[in-house]
């Protein structure tokens, strides 16, 4: 367990690195973005006289590199700043809007997890069956088809059409736990269908790969049904694909919905960065990033971990 | 006048206002003016005339525009979102009525000097904030001066540069004294940028809070998700049906429009041109398509070559087909154009002013007397100009082709347009948000020194009558000057304007207005949340 323990202490030092790395990058590309802040801000209604003016007000006269220290200075102490624009709080303008990111992220993996492993381990079941076709080339289609235009099929049918499901999950304090699951339902069940194939498909090829294997036949000879040689004696060992599958479509729940957020009018986080970046309002820029990038790493961090975890041989190496 | 001859008057306002074809005060005014009584001229605009506007409702609005980067600062006020708050929580000093007159908002009266270089508003005295403060002339000084002095951002600092002081009568009216005279002022205090809010103790305005004295109150809110009001009981002014109103910020115009036909909101602001038709067939829904002062414009630098030839300039009005743009592009949601920049929507229209029409032949011979035969020039243009703009620009360098005139399309990003093409490329599409007056439109960006002269245009018969008009108080001759500028733009300005887009938007059926609509902006003037009411 102590190199789990060291492996995690690494990892953690690497990822520190590498937001440092993202912070700097992000910061420099927003300011080769074409105008600034109080170009953006002013829009069309910008003079030479008021554009000055709101520059010294923004701090903008200042050198980029004195900018970003500025805010880095700040951002080791978890202070991200204010926003540019409204002057509010970074963490006020982010934290609920990351809140409901997590929440719909959770609703959509609570359900596609499950439900893609499940049926992976039916379609290595039934592998070649016309089931197995089925599943593939409708799942195939989802995940092929862009997130916006499923959410608009879902809305015509499950809205417009049959009236189930409210056509816009705006949600808003109050609203009790079930009033917010019916709200949400579409998006997350839009989401649930762009990252099944991934997790169902993955689930499949790992089982069907050890099919092959010597113990597996060993299994089948001694008599073992078919669903007990793949759930008890094939899947314990795909364990490791199949968890960095998850993760990495874990994190896409988190990082990727901006347009499942715009075609339901889901406040998340997503929505904040676009209109942070359109107004190059740079610490919600790098506050959102930073979180982007953290999931990413995290959940990495928690595949290896799951990974070493489900083997044996590296859970007790010699 | 005799009992009969009245009750025809009266029979024929009643008929005007079931079809809508009057508001509220114009009803009034020609009722008394028919010898009626105010309290009685109410009692027939309510009763026989037209459906009494009921009281109560939460009343849900799906608004385009809402960004996370929205915020209370007047002075810095740009999204559809905030324009539509502002009118719901904060007044104005005067506002555009249903029916495109000037009215009072928390000015109850207004009169000039006969130099138009003061201006006096008398206060409502009956107005209050939501805090449950009076609103005084010291809140109006403080509004007004946050747009001014050297150290403003406001993107409002140049509507007031005449102002050059205002003062506090101490009666309960303020005084704005110009360094030139402006008929017109009364007309720029509706402007968005210029709400009144309350002062500090220092004389700053305080617009952090967010209190206004609108006639809704502002109780939750969430820039760029969602906001919640509930009425200002006491409210100065008449209206503000609904006892609570919700505004969605929905920027996916599929997304909005679904909402609307599933009921999820009352009402929806900018519909989609191309799904208009199909909208109308939903005998829930009813579409409102008005024409308004937006406008479209291409302005050329009339100090570069070859668009300081005003051959050249004629050649390039005369080789566009606006009719096939409004119907192709729009999809019939727009009003003609004619190469001058006052719309039909703002006071004193020139309507004799005689239509410019597609005509390749008479191109040709323009480019011929300016010796350019086979003209090539290149037009920028950028998606986020309008629906369509890319679009548009093709479509009219195809119509430029039988004229002999090649058009190279440049599609410029949407990100940095207004800083890097606008005022700099000598020739680029532009969008301009609906302005109150020609004065000002005019003042903006067609006199000789602003700093918007989109198109370098320095006319000195134009800005001549420019600054006459400005100080001159007799409409019939303001009207006048405003033709003969109208013309001189048409004939010798830098700019071809195609069309003005018209305001689009919708609302459930049950959802009502007076049948007149306010061409300031979408939804009556974004004044929608007082001036609406539920039946049914």
């Amino acid at each position: 367990m102590g190199d789990i323990a060291r492996l995690i202490g690494q990892r953690f030092g690497l990822g520190l690195i590498i937001l440092l790395a993202i912070s700097i990058i992000i910061f420099f590309m927003v300011e080769l973005l074409p105008g600034d802040i109080a170009q953006a801000v002013l829009g069309q209604s910008a003079t030479e006289d008021n554009l000055a003016a709101l520059r010294k007000e923004m701090g903008l006269d200042k050198p980029a590199v004195v900018r970003y220290l500025a805010w880095l200075k700040d951002a080791v102490l978890f202070d991200f700043g204010n926003s540019v624009v409204t002057q509010e709080k970074v963490t006020t303008i982010i934290g609920d809007r990351f809140l409901n990111t997590l929440f719909l992220a959770a609703y959509a993996a609570v359900i596609a997890v499950p439900v893609s492993i499940a049926l992976g381990v039916v379609v290595a079941l039934l592998r070649n069956s016309i089931f197995d076709r089925v599943a593939n080339v409708v799942t195939l289609s989802f995940i092929s088809s862009p997130e916006f235009f499923l959410g608009y099929i879902l809305i015509l049918y499950f809205s417009v059409n049959w009236g189930l499901f409210p056509a816009i999950a705006s949600i808003s304090e109050g609203m009790n736990f079930l009033q917010l699951l019916e709200r949400t339902f579409l998006p997350a069940l839009t989401l649930v269908l762009v990252v099944m194939a991934h997790m169902m498909r993955m689930t499949r090829a790992a089982i069907i790969n050890l099919l092959a294997s010597p113990y597996i036949e060993m299994a089948k000879l001694k008599g073992t049904p078919p669903w007990r040689v793949i759930v008890s004696h094939a899947l314990p060992n795909a364990w490791a694909p199949i968890i960095n599958v998850i993760a990495l479509n874990l994190a896409y729940l988190i990082t990727g919905v901006v347009l499942v957020e715009v075609v339901f009018v889901y406040p998340g986080i997503g929505q904040a960065l676009v209109d942070a970046v359109s107004k190059r309002d740079f610490p919600v820029v790098q506050a959102c990033c930073l979180i982007f990038a953290s999931t990413f790493i995290l959940l990495n961090l928690a595949a290896d971990i799951g990974a070493i975890l489900t083997n044996p041989r590296l859970r007790h190496p010699k | 006048m005799t009992y009969t001859r009245d009750q025809v008057v009266l029979d024929r306002l009643a008929q005007a206002a079931r079809q809508g074809s009057i508001s509220r005060r114009s009803f009034m005014n020609a009722a008394i003016a028919a010898g009626v009584t105010a309290s009685a001229a109410t009692g027939l605009w309510t009763t026989s005339a037209k459906a009494m506007p009921k009281r109560g409702g939460t009343y849900r609005v799906a608004q385009h525009d809402g960004n996370t980067s929205d915020q209370h600062d007047p002075g810095k006020y740009q999204s559809n979102y905030e324009i539509s708050m502002t009118h719901t929580f904060r007044s104005y000093l005067t506002m555009i009525n249903a029916d495109g007159t000037l009215g009072g908002d928390l000015a109850t009266d207004w009169s000039a000097t006969p130099d138009a270089r003061e201006w006096t508003f008398k206060l409502n005295s009956a107005a209050t904030f939501h805090s449950g403060a009076k609103v005084t002339a010291t809140d109006v000084l403080a509004s007004m001066n946050h747009h001014r002095g050297e150290q403003s951002t406001s993107a409002a600092k140049s509507l007031l540069e005449s102002v050059e002081d205002i003062v506090d009568n101490g009666d309960g009216s303020v005084t704005f004294k110009l360094g030139a005279p402006n008929a017109d002022l009364p007309w720029i205090m509706p402007d968005y940028h210029l709400p009144i809010v309350p002062a500090n103790a220092d004389g700053t305005a305080n617009w952090q809070s967010g209190d206004g004295s609108g006639p809704y109150r502002l109780v939750e809110n969430e820039f760029g998700v969602s906001s919640r009001f509930v009425r200002h009981e006491g409210w100065h002014g008449e209206g503000a049906y609904f006892d609570e109103v919700v505004f969605l910020a929905i920027n996916d115009p599929n997304a909005r429009q679904t909402a609307l036909v599933t009921g999820d909101v009352d009402a929806c602001s900018l519909l989609e041109n191309k799904t208009l038709a199909l909208l109308g067939r939903d005998p829930n829904i009813e579409v409102d398509n008005i024409s308004s002062a937006q406008c479209i414009t291409m302005p050329m630098h009339v100090d570069v070559a070859p668009f300081d030839n005003n051959d050249v300039r004629m050649a390039l009005k005369l080789s566009i087909n606006r009719e096939e743009l409004i119907e192709k592009i729009t999809f019939g949601a727009a009003t003609i154009g004619n190469d001058f920049h006052h719309s039909p929507a703002m006071p004193y229209f020139p309507s004799e002013i005689p239509q410019r029409e597609y005509d390749p032949d008479k191109a040709k011979w323009h480019l011929q007397q300016a010796g350019m035969e086979n003209l090539e020039v290149s037009f920028s243009t950028a998606d986020s100009i309008t629906t369509g703009a890319v679009d548009a620009a093709i479509l009219y360098a195809e119509h430029a082709k039988a004229a002999g005139i090649t058009i190279n399309v440049v599609r410029e990003p949407n990100d940095g347009y207004w800083s890097d093409v606008w005022l700099v490329k000598p020739w680029c599409m532009v969008t301009w948000g609906a302005r109150p007056t020609p004065d000002v439109m005019y003042t903006l960006a067609y006199k000789d020194d602003a700093a918007w002269n989109e198109s370098h245009w320095k006319n000195p018969e134009f800005n001549k009558l420019l600054l006459q008009a400005k100080a001159e108080l007799d409409d019939a001759k303001r009207a006048q000057m405003y033709h003969d500028m109208g013309m001189l733009a048409r004939d010798d300005g830098g700019t071809v304007i195609p069309y003005f887009p018209n305001f689009v938007y919708g609302r459930r059926s049950n959802v009502k207005h007076v049948g007149q609509l306010s061409p300031a902006w979408q939804m009556d003037g974004y004044r929608h949340a007082s001036r609406w009411w539920f039946d049914g």
